[in-house]
């Protein structure tokens, strides 16, 4: 049984695995997109005049930061019904997972547009720009060319968090192999199915990100 | 059923021993991930090829996929080629050998930051190529990377929670345990975050009194 290496089980149990990566992505980019929504609106409020508003927003970050991912999870799934919160395995994944990097999205985001030069915004309100024209058109496009890279950061990291959702039994890569190292016992091989899956997913995307991040530099 | 955290005093001692064991798992596979992250580093700076390119693929390896993922491997794996190790001791091992790729990436750049002229001081000195890189470049090196390692800790902290699923009764399967029980999720994984965030902003203090002590030291 143990010993030899069963590449003829590999390749039977592929087409499973690739199926269960189909859902590593969905929720991949399900919940980068909410990510992305919570970063900026987390980002709004840490940088908005309104000491309240401010003040959300770095609690925002905080907690989710500093609490693991998993009981974040966790209390959504199993704690969401005792308040009326009633969740399929898979939205309630999304929506935890979305949530939880939209706080580390968020400071990638502030880290951007503060590391903008003031002098930018002093000269934009100079020549006659309003606070609003002078930040959507002068600062956000010089933050977003520092954003890239950072927040394909996250995104990469978010791929590999995803795998958390096993716990919670939704049938995605890592619980496949899970379930295929119990019912098989070749751990090894199970292992490096799904990890040549993960990394040829996170290759793709980091591609997708250095294109992008070649494209929104100035030539 | 309405949320009454009334519960948690009947099973306050439940979650103090999961406290407990995450503070241990966290203790342990910290001083692993910085051992092997030297470890490493210094492999993948000065080693021959022979050796230096199974590192590298390890590295690369536990850097593309998922610690859960990789956890699974480490508990069952282990088992299957007749090694039984106790959960707390794999968990610690798993997530020590994860954080210690990235402290490896870290103690390399910080390797590299070190002034050429000590190397070559070192060397003018009589100091072997080895005591050099021991004595005189991983030991400056080390003081420059302590934040950037700091903050891997912190995450290392969160991550432990992961360390549930191969049964370790650290905070989280403590709360699972004493749900198990109550019946009451909502309570005793608002607990549980609560004991975490505490935990982080105890950690986040010790780093930086760490880190004030080293500057004061150079």
């Amino acid at each position: 049984m143990t010993g030899t290496f069963d590449i003829d089980l590999m390749i039977r149990v592929l087409p499973f695995f690739l199926q269960a990566a189909q859902l590593t992505i969905l929720i991949s980019v399900l919940s980068v997109a909410l990510g992305l929504a919570c970063g900026a609106l987390g980002t709004a409020a840490r940088l908005a005049r309104n000491p309240l508003a401010r003040l959300l927003g770095a609690a925002y970050v905080s907690v989710f930061r500093g609490t693991p991912a998993l009981i974040q999870l966790f209390l959504l799934y199993f704690g969401g019904p005792q308040i009326g919160i009633h969740l399929d395995a898979v939205t309630a994944s999304v929506i935890a997972l979305g949530v939880n990097i939209g706080a580390y999205m968020t400071e990638t985001m502030r880290g951007a547009i503060v590391a903008v030069d003031k002098g930018q915004t002093e000269a934009a309100r100079t020549l006659g720009l309003g606070r609003a024209r002078a930040f959507v058109d002068v600062v956000l496009p010089q933050a977003a060319r520092l954003m890239v890279r950072p927040l394909g950061i996250n995104i990469i990291a978010q791929i590999k968090t995803t795998a958390i959702v096993a716990a919670i039994a939704v049938v995605e890569l890592t619980y496949t192999a899970q379930r295929y190292i119990g019912s098989t016992y070749k751990p090894f091989e199970m292992f490096i199915l799904a990890g040549l899956i993960y990394m040829a997913i996170i290759y793709v995307v980091s591609l997708l990100i250095r294109w992008l991040d070649r494209k929104v530099q100035l030539p | 059923m309405r949320p009454d955290f009334s519960v948690l005093l009947n099973f306050w001692d439940t979650l103090a021993l999961g406290a407990f064991w995450t503070i241990a798992l966290t203790g342990v596979a910290s001083v692993i991930s910085v051992v092997f992250g030297i470890l490493f580093a210094v492999v993948a700076l000065y080693a021959p090829a022979p050796i230096r390119w199974p590192v590298r693929a390890f590295e690369w390896v536990f850097m593309g996929t998922p610690l859960l993922l990789q956890l699974f491997l480490i508990y069952f794996g282990l088992i299957t080629i007749g090694i039984d190790l106790p959960a707390f001791v794999a968990g610690a091992l798993g997530l020590g050998l994860y954080f210690a790729v990235y402290n490896s990436d870290i103690i390399q750049a910080g390797i590299r930051a070190v002034d050429p002229g000590q190397t070559e001081a070192a060397r003018a000195l009589g100091l072997s190529r080895w005591q050099t890189i021991r004595d005189v470049t991983v030991p400056q090196a080390v003081r420059s990377v302590v934040p950037p390692i700091g903050n891997n800790t912190i995450a290392l902290l969160k991550d432990s929670a992961l360390v549930s699923v191969i049964g370790v009764a650290e905070l989280t399967l403590a709360a699972q345990q004493a749900i198990g029980r109550s019946f009451r999720p909502l309570e005793f994984y608002v607990a549980a975050a609560v004991i975490y965030y505490a935990i982080n902003l105890a950690l986040e203090a010790v780093l930086r009194r760490i880190e004030r002590r080293i500057s004061l030291a150079r």
